[in-house]
């Protein structure tokens, strides 16, 4: 069998309050063995308590899920003996030191640092010179490598990460992407979530979720060849009037800022630059830059949201 | 220093111990702009952060914020100023008519006043049938924008914004931003950090801060321009990469 996770079904739903909340709606997807497999969605997707299921501290209310061909609700001790989690809060002990807390999950698990060393080196390294500091005292960043590290003491067959770099600096987080991929060239299957729209194409493949539903399971390029309209990128001097302009004009169908630009999409088939411009002859601004795109991964999950 | 500024930082200093953690900051923030405050983790944001709105003590300096000298007024500082943190503000067992209440009292604001300023927050957000749910249960893009709006209830001159957008949808996002422009657009001065480098460039100016200094300041098209690169991204990499302060 060459999936390393299968999920079929899966649903889940809390009561918050008098409210019924659900988590997960019939989800399904499996992740091939060795793959780096992205989850993006916002807050509220469902991607923690996707992960919780699967690393079997949660009960799904009905479908199935295995992890490397074994069942999570069935054989959790096993898959627990062969799994890393790296949860979305830092969940280690803060009042033991970075060397403590390392031996300690080595133990747990039966083996050393020394056992392992090759495998965690390149992310050890970096805290290392701290080993002696308590880990409730290191910086963020620090307290990410040091449970990755602790993620990765046992040689888990599937590693999942739970928005390890939310709210990591754009610097920190090409460089965590760096460490995926190494880890993914030592055979280990990569299951990570992320709000960053930008990192889905860092991904093998990638799964859109929102409000507990998958919209979109597909490689990154073939999500973003799927954006079905021509999309346009628009700037002048003035912004914000622009974006007002835009969206007050009848032939807009959609219109996001986007950094330095706003995204068009015209509710007719608009393929040629005449054509674009000529349909926003209407706005005010004279300086107008008008540039034919290709869809990003955010303009997609906004086109699947709206519908 | 000119009532055209809403902050006025000059060698503003803060060491903990042996560690400078914002290391001789000078800058200024004009009336109604928008500034971005961006920089690497642990490049001293959230300290500068803390002290300009009176939650820190500065080591050594000058500043003034929202025109109130921040050694001897912060107090004063604090009734002037809308502060929105990182982490969720508001409390989550309580309804969103109660935590607007709540805030609402705290600013010293009258029961009409808290009445008047509830309903309308309601019928701008959309969320007039929303008014007695738990805090806890609305998604997370929700409570930003409540939280956003309950940061400017007092109608303060400058508002504070530490990683608003974090975690928040595409959609939402830049819904959160149309807030951003309509409340520096009504004279309102925004102070923002982000992670986002697509919202840098909705900043009139920003800063980037590196090993507890100011290393570039600028509106994101000269910042671009200076550096020679497409995006802010860009601008941000090449001088983030420079950090030589562990971050430990």
């Amino acid at each position: 069998m060459s999936a390393s996770v299968h999920v079929v079904e899966v649903n889940k739903s809390f009561t918050v309050g008098k409210t019924k909340v659900e988590a997960l709606k019939s989800i399904s997807f499996t992740v091939e063995k060795g793959e780096l497999f992205g989850l993006i969605g916002p807050d509220g997707a469902g991607k923690t308590t996707l992960f919780r299921i699967l690393t079997t501290l949660l009960l799904p209310d009905s479908g199935t899920a295995t992890v490397d061909g074994l069942d999570v609700v069935a054989s959790h001790k096993e898959i627990r003996k062969r799994v890393g989690y790296m949860p979305g809060r830092f969940s280690l002990y803060q009042d033991l030191t970075v060397a403590e807390n390392l031996s300690f999950f080595a133990t747990l698990f039966n083996t050393s640092l020394a056992e392992n060393y090759d495998l965690v080196k390149t992310i050890y390294q970096q805290i290392e010179p701290f080993e002696n500091r308590k880990a409730g005292a290191l910086s963020g960043g620090m307290k990410q490598k040091l449970a990755l590290s602790c993620a990765l003491i046992h040689r888990p067959t599937v590693l999942f990460l739970d928005e390890p770099t939310t709210g990591v600096d754009a610097v920190s987080r090409k460089e965590f992407w760096e460490l995926l991929r190494e880890l993914q060239g030592a055979g280990i299957t990569i299951i990570v979530s992320t709000p960053y729209m930008d990192e889905a194409g860092l991904c093998d493949r990638v799964a859109l979720m929102q409000e507990g539903r998958i919209m979109e399971i597909n490689p990154p390029k073939e999500i973003t060849r799927g954006f079905k309209k021509p999309l346009w990128s628009v700037r002048s001097s003035n912004m914000y009037q622009l974006m007002m302009d835009l969206r007050a004009l009848e032939s807009v169908e959609t219109c996001y800022p986007f950094g330095q630009y706003h995204h068009v999409v015209f509710k007719e088939d608009v393929q040629e630059q005449d054509k674009a411009k000529a349909a926003m002859s209407g706005i005010g601004l004279s300086d107008l830059e008008v540039t034919r795109i290709d869809a990003t991964i955010e303009d997609c999950f906004m086109e699947l949201m709206r519908q | 220093m000119t009532t055209a500024l809403a902050i006025s930082v000059e060698s503003l200093t803060k060491r903990f111990g042996n560690f400078t953690a914002v290391d001789a900051v000078t800058f200024s923030v004009r009336r109604g702009e928008i500034f971005g405050f961006l920089g690497a983790n642990g490049a001293g944001k959230t300290t500068a952060m803390r002290m300009l709105c009176g939650l820190s003590f500065p080591t050594s300096g000058r500043a003034l914020v929202a025109g109130y000298d921040l050694f001897t007024e912060s107090e004063k500082i604090k009734k002037n100023i809308g502060y929105m943190s990182q982490k969720f503000s508001l409390y989550e067992d309580l309804t969103i008519v109660e935590n607007i209440r709540f805030y609402g009292g705290i600013y010293g604001l009258t029961d009409e006043e808290i009445k008047s300023k509830t309903a309308r927050m309601l019928q701008h957000l959309h969320l007039e049938d929303q008014a007695k749910t738990l805090t806890r249960a609305l998604p997370l893009g929700w409570k930003q924008k409540i939280s956003f709006s309950v940061a400017m209830l007092h109608q303060p001159q400058i508002v504070f914004l530490d990683e608003p957008t974090g975690g928040v949808d595409p959609v939402t996002r830049r819904e959160f931003w149309t807030m951003i422009y309509q409340a520096a657009h009504s004279g309102t001065t925004v102070f923002v950090t982000t992670h986002y480098m697509d919202e840098a460039e909705y900043c009139d100016r920003l800063s980037i801060m590196v090993d507890g200094r100011i290393e570039a300041l600028d509106s994101p098209g000269e910042l671009k321009k200076q550096f020679g690169v497409r995006n802010m991204e860009e601008v941000f990499v090449r001088l983030a990469r420079k950090a030589k302060r562990s971050e430990g």
